[in-house]
């Protein structure tokens, strides 16, 4: 066995190809849990990459900082877009709130682990306590991130004056305010269409990583887990909600960083 | 209704305060990576140099991530080698779709 695998024994209701026997030394569930995060590696760096690939086929905007203003003719620069505070408008706070949610979800990522370390000592006391705070995160970090959407949807005061193409194919110059699938304030479409397709697919999976937290909580709360005689079920969630938070570290460096 | 017994059979292991200092200790490595990160994108100038020193410090944190937090590193070998070989994939992908965007770029503008 290795050295933090819950010690599980082989179920006698389960056949040698039902699950019964341990391959590679980690349960079935453990095991097809790892299989479909590599499958989910491949889905969000298939993303990330596309996004790399189109955003090196505009150019970048290369002015100072200072007199930046969107346009579809490049691409904008991450930390005069997302820039903004909740409560605090029209002040200038850089990639602040971005920093925030980054520092959310990694905390929450260290209770799980703490949740898994105390799964392993049959501790359901500190399993119920950390799986609580790393929930707390899971909603936390859910909200920002609704707010981030609902800002970058609705836009700045001032907006910006472009040329585009709209939905019934006439050319029309205007102020666009905010972001939406066909025109946004900030660059090119693909901008917009790119950060709601993969900020919206990792926020999905945050929010089912909530739903299965909330189980794992409830669950662990009531008993189930000491009844079934082991904490396997930590574990698993939080393989995943690791896989959240390594998906994030990618999207904050490609979105926000670059 | 019998109220259920919900106390438990199992046995509770102490803490192991070794292994939680670790869990601390790598958490301490992933903020100061991003604090790292977050200076570097105020004071250097955007490049080439730049974004190859913040695509090396995230495959750092994901290692991390994925060694301490995940475990992997103490799965047994063949499962560790069938998770990050097939990784392996990734690196021809991004360089062949980087490779397009350029030249993308260099037709249209």
């Amino acid at each position: 066995m290795s050295a933090h695998s819950t010690a599980i024994e082989v179920s006698t209701k389960r056949g040698i190809w039902g699950g019964g026997n341990e391959p590679l030394k980690a349960s079935y569930g453990k095991l097809m849990m790892w299989f479909f995060l590599l499958s989910d590696i491949f889905t969000f760096a298939a993303f990330l990459i596309t996004y790399l690939a189109i955003r090196v086929s505009y150019p970048a905007y290369a002015g100072a900082a200072e007199t930046f203003t969107g346009s579809n003719e490049y691409w904008p620069v991450p930390e005069l877009v997302f820039e903004a505070l909740p409560f605090l408008h029209g002040v200038h706070a850089p990639l602040i709130f971005v920093g925030i949610m980054t520092f959310i979800l990694i905390a929450s990522s260290v209770t799980m682990v703490l949740a898994v370390e105390a799964g392993h000592r049959n501790d359901r006391n500190d399993v119920v306590k950390w799986m609580l705070w790393t929930l707390l995160g899971g909603i936390t970090f859910l909200s920002c991130q609704a707010w981030e959407w609902s800002h970058f949807i609705h836009g700045t005061d001032g907006g910006s004056l472009l040329t585009y193409v709209n939905g019934l194919g006439q050319n029309v110059t205007e102020t666009v305010f905010g972001a939406n699938l066909m025109v946004n304030e900030y660059g090119p479409a693909a901008f917009a269409q790119l950060f709601f397709f993969i900020t919206g697919f990792h926020g999905f999976h945050v929010t089912i990583g909530v739903f299965l937290l909330f189980l794992c909580f409830y669950q662990a709360a009531v008993g189930v887990y000491d009844k079934r005689g082991h904490y396997e079920m930590v574990e698993k969630i939080g393989l995943y909600w690791h896989f959240v938070d390594l998906v994030w570290v990618f999207v904050f460096t490609l979105f926000y960083l670059i | 209704m019998e109220v259920q017994d919900t106390k438990s059979t199992l046995e509770v292991a102490p803490r192991n305060e070794e292994k939680i200092k670790k869990i601390w200790k790598t958490a301490f490595i992933l903020l100061a990576i991003t604090v790292a990160e977050f200076i570097m994108a105020f004071t250097m100038d955007r490049g080439i140099l730049l974004y190859s020193l913040f695509i090396i410090l995230t495959i750092w944190k994901a290692k991390y991530i994925m060694m301490e937090f995940m475990h992997l590193g103490d799965e047994a070998k063949p499962l560790f080698y069938s998770i990050i070989v097939p990784l392996i994939f990734l690196v021809w992908l991004d360089i062949a779709l980087i490779k397009e965007g350029s030249d993308i770029f260099l037709m249209r503008w």
